[in-house]
């Protein structure tokens, strides 16, 4: 066990456990950060993907050791109320169906418009393929995320 | 319509700041699905599982629609399990709106009466000179009006109808129309809605070792596990090895020390055995037929073509993107249970059963659902919660991994299907013999579809292989293979008799609708009528540059006609776009309906595609997400869904969009390329070596 402050939703947050342990697993089990989920354990589905620094991974895979002081933006933290234009979009388009993969699609989203502002069709396409939604709502999410291209200022 | 959704989901995001109570003081209830409190919020409990079929949606709109609400206004609660409300809170079959319909419009229809009754001894005037509109009653000559709060006291006191009227469809007002999901706002804010984000003070954290199917545990050394930092206990039984603990972390480090040995405990089978024990019972002669007509024996003998076609599917998992999971406390006074579950009363009563403990004091808190497909409808993971719960006396969430998901799961059965057709010398099809065989997939047929009626020599029987490999339905039942089979088949016989393949079909309905061999149990107008419609919206066979291929599928009540379009780029067939025609009858929610379709049609195409589970000695091979393959973003075809306009009470959606798919690429590939695909995964077939579809 060791402790680890880690900065996340721009708050700092101590926790006590051990070095391997996935950033998914601090998150889930000792934050009460329950909005990144599990899919897969081995960053094949992206149901966990984060923000690292600004930068989509994914946390079942992310030790806590490896983090030090670099900034992890989750769902929680990616607005306040829902009003980040990828969130916005989605809301728009009513792109959930079951849901549950939807906040590592927001997350991976998020971070590849902040890269890449006005994404063709094949970019949002191979920016996205890492994500697995089982409900079939690809359609929507690729129109979500042209959409939310267009909502950023 | 946009806009509309856009409002919604700001004020779900309000909503949330504000505590339950305070909005719902003084609610008083007017049946079991609906509640108004003073301050004019209208709560409507959304019975049913929901587990991405839209239902906790499209539920309180046919109520809010018959009570005249204001949307706007409607607060939607998921309700728990309570057989003494409600019945029929189940997830299966695509079943719920065709039980539920007239029951949710009667909820709504009831109290839009009381309320005007209220008004009406209010301003002492009749009742009949009363209309509603969102969500007030008003009283046109005077001018007066009241909205649904204001009267809400009043209006509960009142007797309650026996007759109701229910709206037109012209004055819909919410069915119909694309109305958004009401969890969406806690979807993308992150918010714990599900089976696993459950967390409890005191609560540990059990994963479990399953034997691999067909065997029991020899040995087990537990010894290194339990001594593992963080873990509580270590615990066997039947057949299985919980690691208990407080972190999921340290109970998946401990798990990896256990020491198990199986041995055999009955037939351990593999996908060699299951291939060969297929293959004889396609082969085996007498059966007892599900359905015959004519005389198939001479028919058969003298028939100027014959043909015979197999097909094969393997074992799938359902690969919910949330694991399988639930949470149990057993206390001395009752027992809680929350967790997703498509058949609630079900898992309550095998805990009742296993516990030994009385129904009513189980509570079963129901939590959106990371998907369904059918797995959930099985209560062996709950089972597993409220037993180690049981033993240790607290609190305790049971979680799957994905590779115990895969592995130690329920899968869809694995299934053959042999097809004959006898075809006269001028084309015309007189007979026709199938018979399913499956692992435990039950009755694998449907022995009253499309071609009974139409086809005057008709014989289809079925086998079942009872093994120990544990299988469960699987979105649209054997249906999700059958839909393939049977529609590809009809191809080929369109194609051997020299006609257009949806020309022949036509044809063919006509026939059963103008001189039907035996009972037709499908609606023939309505089939029809998504033919004729896929026929028009999809340009059949106008545009010479493209490959066309066609299904049309009857299932769960709904008629569906699909048309793949596949284009030849550098030489390989490119899936790039399907057209879908639907009848379902009324269709409750656009938004929820399109997604239903497509999803349905993505679903079918990635299976077909890549899902295969293998078992050797027990032991599936497929482990995670990178050996079972599902379909990503860059592999979809666009696609266009239209709805039939109909007036009939809904029928269902959640699952007929699937079987009708992974044929209409089929006979597409066929038209581009020549070669037909028999086999699923169809990856894995010799004609698709080399071939990149999407």
């Amino acid at each position: 066990m060791a402790n680890y402050t880690l900065q996340i939703n721009n708050k700092n947050y101590r926790v006590d456990v051990e070095e391997d342990t996935p950033l998914l697993w601090v998150l889930r089990d000792n934050l009460g950060l329950v909005g990144t989920k599990y899919g897969c354990g081995i960053a094949q589905c992206g149901a966990c993907t984060v923000h690292l620094n600004g930068t989509a991974v994914r946390s079942c895979v992310l030790p806590v050791s490896a983090i030090g002081t670099k900034k992890i933006t989750t769902i929680e933290g990616l607005s306040a109320h829902g009003e980040h234009p990828v969130q916005k979009a989605w809301s728009e388009l009513d792109v959930p169906q079951c849901g549950y993969c939807q906040a590592g699609q927001m997350m991976t989203a998020a971070a590849f418009l902040s890269k890449n502002s006005k994404p063709s069709s094949e970019q949002i396409e191979e920016a996205m393929n890492g994500n697995i939604c089982r409900c079939g709502t690809y359609h929507r999410i690729r129109e979500a995320v042209a959409l939310a291209a267009t909502k950023r200022k | 319509m946009a806009g509309g959704g856009f409002l919604l989901s700001f004020r779900w995001t309000d909503a949330l700041t504000a505590p339950l109570t305070e909005s719902a003081a003084g609610e008083v209830s007017f049946n079991s699905y609906l509640s108004i409190s003073p301050d004019n919020v209208i709560t409507i409990l959304s019975p049913n599982p929901e587990v991405g079929q839209n239902i906790k949606t499209s539920f309180p709109m046919i109520v809010a629609e018959e009570l005249d609400a204001d949307w706007k206004n409607v607060k939607v609660v998921q309700a728990n399990l309570d057989t003494q409300k409600f019945n029929r809170q189940a997830t299966a079959g695509s079943g719920a709106m065709q039980h539920s319909w007239d029951r949710l419009r009667k909820a709504g229809a009831t109290a839009r009466l009381m309320l005007m009754e209220a008004a009406a001894k209010r301003w002492n005037v009749s009742s009949a000179t009363l209309t509603t509109e969102n969500g007030f009653v008003l009283h046109k000559e005077t001018g007066r009006k009241l909205n649904y709060g204001a009267l809400a006291t009043e209006a509960a006191t009142m007797a309650v109808p026996t007759e109701v009227k229910f709206k037109a469809k012209k004055d819909y007002k919410l069915i119909g129309k694309p109305i958004h999901n009401v969890d969406n706002a806690e979807m993308i804010t992150g918010k714990p809605l599900y089976g696993l984000d459950v967390y409890r003070e005191g609560m540990l954290l059990a994963m479990i070792e399953r034997p691999p199917f067909g065997t029991k545990i020899k040995s087990a050394d537990v010894t290194a596990a339990k001594a593992m930092p963080g873990i509580v206990d270590v615990v066997i039984f039947k057949d299985k090895v919980a690691v208990l603990g407080k972190s999921t972390w340290q109970v998946t480090k401990a798990r990896k020390l256990l020491k198990v040995e199986y041995e055999p405990d009955g037939a351990v089978e593999s996908t060699a055995d299951h291939d060969r024990l297929m293959k004889q019972l396609l082969d085996k002669a007498e059966v007892k037929p599900s359905r015959k007509d004519g005389d198939v024996e001479a028919v058969f003998k003298t028939a100027a073509k014959v043909i015979t076609r197999e097909y094969q599917a393997p074992f799938l998992s359902h690969a919910c993107m949330e694991p399988m999971n639930f949470f149990a406390h057993v206390r001395s006074d009752g027992v809680e249970l929350i967790g997703p579950a498509q058949l609630p009363e079900d898992t309550r009563k095998n805990v009742a059963k296993l516990l030994g403990v009385e129904l009513e004091k189980i509570t079963l808190e129901m939590t959106r659902m990371g998907g369904g497909f059918g797995r959930r409808q099985r209560s062996d993971y709950s089972m597993e919660a409220a037993e180690l719960s049981s033993l240790l006396k607290a609190p305790v969430k049971v979680m799957w991994t994905r590779e115990d998901d895969m592995r130690g799961g329920q899968y869809r059965p694995a299934m053959r299907y042999r097809f004959q057709a006898a075809l006269d010398a001028e084309g015309n099809w007189i007979g026709y013999r199938m018979r399913g065989v499956g692992v435990n997939s039950g009755n694998s047929t449907r022995p009253d579809h499309f071609p009974a009626g139409a086809v005057p020599n008709f014989l289809v029987d079925s086998i079942d292989h009872k093994s120990p490999v544990t299988t469960s339905p699987w979105r649209a039942p054997s249906e999700n293979f059958l839909g393939f089979a049977e529609q590809s088949f009809f191809d080929e016989i369109a194609t051997a008799a020299n006609r257009d393949p949806i020309e022949y079909r036509l044809a063919y309905l006509d026939k059963a609708k103008k001189s039907p061999t035996g009972a037709v149990k499908y609606d023939i107008d309505r089939m029809k009528g998504v033919i004729e419609l896929v026929e028009e919206k999809s340009g059949w066979g106008k545009n010479k540059k493209v490959f066309q291929g066609f299904s049309a599928y009857f299932s769960h009540g709904s008629y569906i006609a699909q048309v793949a379009e596949i284009e030849m780029q550098n030489g390989n067939p490119v899936l790039l776009k399907m057209y879908a025609a639907v009848d379902c009858g009324v269709v409750v929610n656009l938004s929820g309906a399109y997604q239903q379709v497509k999803g349905g049609i993505i679903d079918g195409l990635g299976h077909a595609l890549y899902g295969e589970v293998t078992l050797k000695d027990g032991v599936p091979d497929q482990k995670n997400f990178d050996t079972y393959r599902l379909i990503r973003m860059k592999e979809i075809p666009d696609i266009e869904v239209y709805f039939v306009d109909s007036a009939i009470n809904p029928t269902g959606l959640g699952e007929p969009a699937l079987p009708p798919a992974a044929a209409a690429l089929a006979n597409a590939f066929f038209k581009a390329t020549g070669k037909r695909l028999y086999n699923q995964p169809f990856m894995k077939e010799e004609v698709m070596k080399g071939v990149k579809l999407g």
